[in-house]
């Protein structure tokens, strides 16, 4: 199926480019914005990708496949992404994940739970290490995480 | 200690140009305008400021490198791609006082003589690209930014590149690449960015913190500057009030977790420091009567590096700390290397293995060893950074070796109790409140 981005996704997209000497170097932010509008960034979306900035597929799945925060496999409505790093595992990381996975019904790394709601992930270092244990979850960051304000917030996204 | 740095934390609406000009913001600009673009790089020397990103090269000397009569246009590139484990200064800056850095950038710019900035920031801090947009276009709306600055001739374009999550794009080559739009590899040196750098053009890349420091610089003098030059600690880890701290550079490092963050919460004892962000060896409680400056921190060791403090109480099993540190740089190892690449997979599989009860006594050494193989062979500073908390930094009396002072040997009781007990002897890891 051929993808297209929204007219409002393309003019932002050509704003941008205007702000590179070289229109590849959008490459970053349109796939960014790609991954907003369509959840995930798969072939065919890495084909319109390709096409908007004229260059190779195989540059886009070369740099897709390098940077973290590009999904290439479906993520969850809420997508939770834990810090594991050492300040936050000094904090109680290792034990809230543990904690998370029950909650939501969905193993750390294993796709999206049976709702549809939830997925999980470890990522590094989220430069957040002074309000430990962190977590990211789609673009927002939850800080100084207990179990209370984690039952809380999943509470308030399973009713969402 | 007067704040300046983090003058406007706490204060409403901070992030908003009125605000910041309340505050005396943008004072410093039209005085930088009125000078010689080399006059500035002058005080910058003068004042002697260090980058503030990891490697604290001189910024005034790295300003200077620029080629002279080199007909390609010029770029300042902002590392706002703070990755660095324990590090979270850059992102308050960012995110309470964005106009201070748009100040800082344009005043660079017009020092190195730039008519395009870019900043660099990591994806993600989507917060922090949010609040840098809203502040770039209320600079462009008052005349701050594009064409013809204040009536001073002077033109800048600064637009935000969100990064989509690598840590190598904090190297300032992997940066450039990533930047193009291209994987973040790490590239030879030289040519030096300064020579031939983003879109083979000379290119200056410097660290948030570091390029807010010539609004203050300029504001005060160098002179000023030297005898009061303020800094950004972050302190996380088992502190009773772990956070970003600005005080002048060199504070005590005892002095910064017992008094400024009040000590190692929950009554617990201290056990371990690491002082300048995960890459850098760790000390025991006996080693932090040191100041937090980069000469004395060298002095018995380790570096002052990103100021990302990491206090580890007396629960903190040393063996899964270091383990954890060597997933995040095996994870973060671009691939381009072969002794990052697969070194750095070795010692986190080596060091999982003794965490897990497999290890045996030899695979101490053996880290060791493969620390030395891995340190100074490769592009990028990454490999050091990964083996440098494993075995020390370079020692000149031990041939450029790493020196073997951190986490294996200062802990290495503890390491042996693991591979004959084949347990932790403390699991302050499993704890959370």
């Amino acid at each position: 199926m051929t993808q297209e981005f929204t007219t409002e996704n393309q003019a932002l997209i050509d704003r941008l480019i205007q702000r590179y000497p070289q229109k590849q170097a959008a490459l970053l932010p349109v796939l960014h914005i790609a991954q907003k509008q369509f959840g995930v960034i798969n072939d065919a979306v890495m084909k319109l990708v390709s096409r908007t900035l004229d260059i190779p597929v195989n540059r886009v799945q070369d740099v897709v496949s390098f940077y973290t925060m590009y999904s290439t496999r479906p993520v969850g409505k809420y997508h939770i992404q834990v810090c594991r790093t050492l300040s936050c595992a000094c904090r109680g990381a290792e034990p809230m994940l543990e904690y998370l996975e029950q909650q939501c019904g969905v193993k750390c790394g294993e796709g999206v739970s049976a709702d549809g709601k939830f997925s999980i992930v470890t990522v590094e270092c989220l430069g957040s290490c002074g309000t430990a244990p962190v977590m990211q979850v789609n673009d927002d960051y939850y800080d100084n995480l207990t179990r209370a304000k984690i039952d809380e917030l999943i509470a308030t996204w399973k009713r969402s | 200690m007067e704040k300046l740095i983090t003058k406007l934390v706490g204060i409403e609406n901070s992030e908003r140009i009125d605000v910041y000009r309340a505050h005396g913001g943008y004072e410093a600009l039209p005085k930088a305008l009125k000078m010689a673009p080399d006059a500035i790089i002058q005080v910058m020397k003068d004042a002697s400021i260090r980058g503030r990103g990891g490697a604290g090269f001189p910024t005034g000397l790295k300003w200077s490198f620029l080629p002279k009569n080199n007909p390609k246009p010029r770029y300042l590139l902002c590392n706002a791609d703070e990755s660095e484990p324990g590090t979270f200064k850059d992102r308050v800056i960012i995110e309470h006082d964005p106009h201070q850095l748009i100040e800082g950038l344009i005043i660079s710019s017009y020092a190195i003589q730039t008519n395009t900035c870019y900043i660099y920031i990591r994806g993600e801090y989507t917060r922090g690209a949010k609040i840098l947009n809203q502040a770039i276009d209320e600079a462009y709306a008052s005349g701050y930014l594009g064409n013809n600055i204040l009536n001073s001739g002077y033109n800048l374009d600064i637009t935000v590149h969100r990064g989509a999550g690598a840590y190598i794009c904090g190297e300032e080559t992997g940066l450039i690449e990533s930047l193009e739009g291209k994987r973040g590899w790490p590239r030879t040196k030289p040519p030096f960015p300064a020579v031939v750098g983003a879109f083979s053009s000379p290119t200056i890349v410097n660290n948030v913190e570091t390029l807010v420091s010539p609004v203050h610089i300029i504001n005060r003098g160098a002179d000023w500057w030297k005898a009061n030059e303020p800094k950004l600690y972050c302190v996380s880890g088992h502190v009773k009030y772990p956070g970003v701290y600005e005080r002048k550079l060199g504070i005590n490092l005892k002095e910064l977790i017992f008094d400024v963050c009040g000590g190692i919460a929950n009554g617990r004892q201290l056990k371990a420091v690491i002082p300048g962000g995960s890459s850098v060896p760790v000390l025991t409680p006996d080693e932090i009567d040191v100041a937090m400056d980069f000469d004395a921190l060298n002095q018995i060791g380790t570096a002052l590096g990103s100021a990302g403090c990491i206090v580890m109480d007396d629960t903190t099993c040393m063996v899964r700390a270091l383990w954890n540190l060597l997933k995040f740089y095996a994870h973060e190892s671009c691939g381009q290397c072969t002794p990052c690449r697969e070194g750095v997979h070795w010692l986190e599989m080596i060091c999982d293995r003794i965490e897990n009860g497999q290890g045996r006594m030899e695979d101490l050494d053996l880290m060791l060893e493969i620390a030395n193989n891995i340190a100074g062979r490769t592009i990028c500073p990454l490999g050091d950074a990964a083996a440098w908390p494993v075995a020390g930094m370079p020692d000149k009396n031990k041939g450029g070796n790493l020196s073997g002072k951190s986490f294996i040997n200062k802990f290495r009781s503890e390491f042996e109790y693991h591979i004959t007990h084949k347990q932790c002897l403390v699991t302050g890891h499993l704890e959370w409140n």
